[in-house]
């Protein structure tokens, strides 16, 4: 097995689309929070093999697109700094500040660089000991461990010149915010995979038990995404609500223990503001007293910063599953992920931008998604 | 954003900090141990951004397709009541 093929078998999609259209006797909404699942659902067209009672809501699941847009701006102004080189995942890159993104700091003589991984970034500090190396260290839960093992190693380096402009968010917290808000009409969730492969699945069993939700920890492949929709429509007509772990393998109960070690070692919890959401008590991490040194917001200092200017972008709505990419007056004429109006077109794991790359021109074409495996 | 991917441990390097190279369909790259010291030559990790984040369970490797079995089975019976 090479654990990727093998779950994109069409005969098989097929067998659980069958199955689901067999056990669904009810409208169910079931949300999914992971841009990855977003874009597999998209991309292999999984919606569409579903029946009409089951419609699939795209949550918060990506970390670039709820980036709040005051650190955008602190990552502009940082990586406009001559001192400094700014390293970052490259999704970053197009999100819209208030006035510019981090492409057009670059492109005005600003050394911006795309990295794979914070450790790249790490090496290019020890490399270029004179300057300020700074990483954007945006993500979930799931990219926490290698951000924080980046700090660790640059206090065990003893270097000085690199820090981290953090924005991490985690995913338990956000699917709090949206079940307790008057306007969810959410019936069930998938949990994001690699965020549970690294947390496990504790954090989840009270949110299921509080709230009377079927909360079904699920991989990213079409045939994962099925057998999670399937488990979770089995829950609902059966009137359960319990946690459920589709993909195990990669997910055991307690997550991934060492990398929760590291987590707890180098970051701790905060509130946090989402970008289109508001802010989220308890819903960040932030680097901790002892690696308090590798923090770029004491590192620099900042302008006063700019109010978030009024758009008629709704990824707001689009974040919480009120909306879906094509209800947007502006989606694929006025926003486009050249010339994107929010962060939701930006990143390749934002609903707009998935949207926009697969069902832009195929919209009228017949639905069926085998075609597309 | 966190988009990992499946690959096989072809070796490992260094004792105190483990790093190796994975190959994800043929396409090689270095991943950090750091979070798997399980994992060995031959193995195949899921990697993020440089970061090894698990050990693909093998035994669990098969499960969706017998889950598949397990239900299909019904679903082809229920199918003609509709």
């Amino acid at each position: 097995m090479k654990y990727v093929d093998e779950y994109r078998d069409p005969r098989a999609a097929e067998k659980f689309a069958r199955a689901i259209r067999s056990l669904a006797t009810r409208p169910w909404k079931i949300m999914e929070v992971c841009g990855g699942q977003t874009h597999a659902i998209v991309r292999f067209g999984i919606d569409r093999m579903l029946p009409e009672q089951i419609s699939l809501i795209h949550g918060p699941g990506c970390p670039v697109c709820v980036t709040a847009q005051e650190t955008v701006d602190q990552a502009i102004e940082i990586a406009a700094n001559p001192e400094v080189i700014f390293c970052s995942f490259g999704d970053m890159l197009r999100v819209p500040g208030s006035n510019r993104d981090l492409l057009a700091v670059k492109a005005s003589g600003g050394d911006v660089r795309i990295v794979y991984s914070p450790l790249d970034a790490l090496a290019i500090a020890r490399a270029n000991p004179a300057r300020q190396v700074v990483f954007f260290a945006v993500g979930f839960e799931t990219t926490a461990p290698v951000n924080a093992m980046a700090v660790y190693q640059a206090k065990r380096q003893g270097l000085r010149n690199f820090s981290m402009l953090v924005s991490h968010v985690m995913v338990p917290p956000a699917i709090e915010a949206i079940l307790s808000s008057r306007e969810c009409g959410v019936d069930g969730f998938l949990a994001a995979g690699h965020v549970c492969t690294v947390m496990g699945l504790e954090e989840y069993r009270p949110i299921a038990a509080k709230y009377q939700v079927p909360i079904l920890v699920t991989g990213f492949e079409p045939l994962d995404i099925l057998q999670g929709i399937y488990m979770c429509v089995r829950q609902l007509e059966a009137g359960s609500a319990r946690v459920e772990n589709q993909y195990s393998r990669a997910v055991r109960a307690n997550g991934n223990l060492e990398a929760r070690r590291l987590i707890a070692e180098v970051f701790r919890v905060v509130p946090r503001k989402w970008r289109g959401i508001g802010e989220i008590d308890r819903s960040g991490l932030a680097l901790s007293a002892a690696y308090a040194e590798f923090d770029a917001e004491g590192r620099f200092s900042f302008a006063r910063q700019a109010a978030p200017k009024a758009s008629e972008c709704i990824s707001g709505s689009i974040l919480k599953g009120l909306k879906k990419p094509s209800e947007c007056p502006a989606f694929g004429t006025r926003c486009t992920p050249e010339m994107p109006l929010g962060a939701t077109m930006v990143s390749s794991e934002g609903a707009c931008a998935a949207y926009f790359r697969y069902r832009q021109r195929s919209a009228a074409s017949p639905a069926g998604a085998s075609r597309h495996f | 954003m966190c988009l990992a991917v499946p690959g096989k441990i072809l070796s490992i390097t260094g004792d105190d900090l483990r790093s190796a190279r994975v190959d994800f369909g043929g396409i090689i790259k270095e991943a950090c141990l750091a979070c798997v010291p399980e994992a060995e030559v031959g193995d195949y990790v899921i990697v993020h951004a440089g970061f090894a984040i698990t050990r693909v369970e093998e035994s669990e490797a098969r499960r969706v397709f017998e889950y598949l079995e397990s239900i299909g089975a019904l679903a082809d019976l229920e199918e003609p009541r509709r």
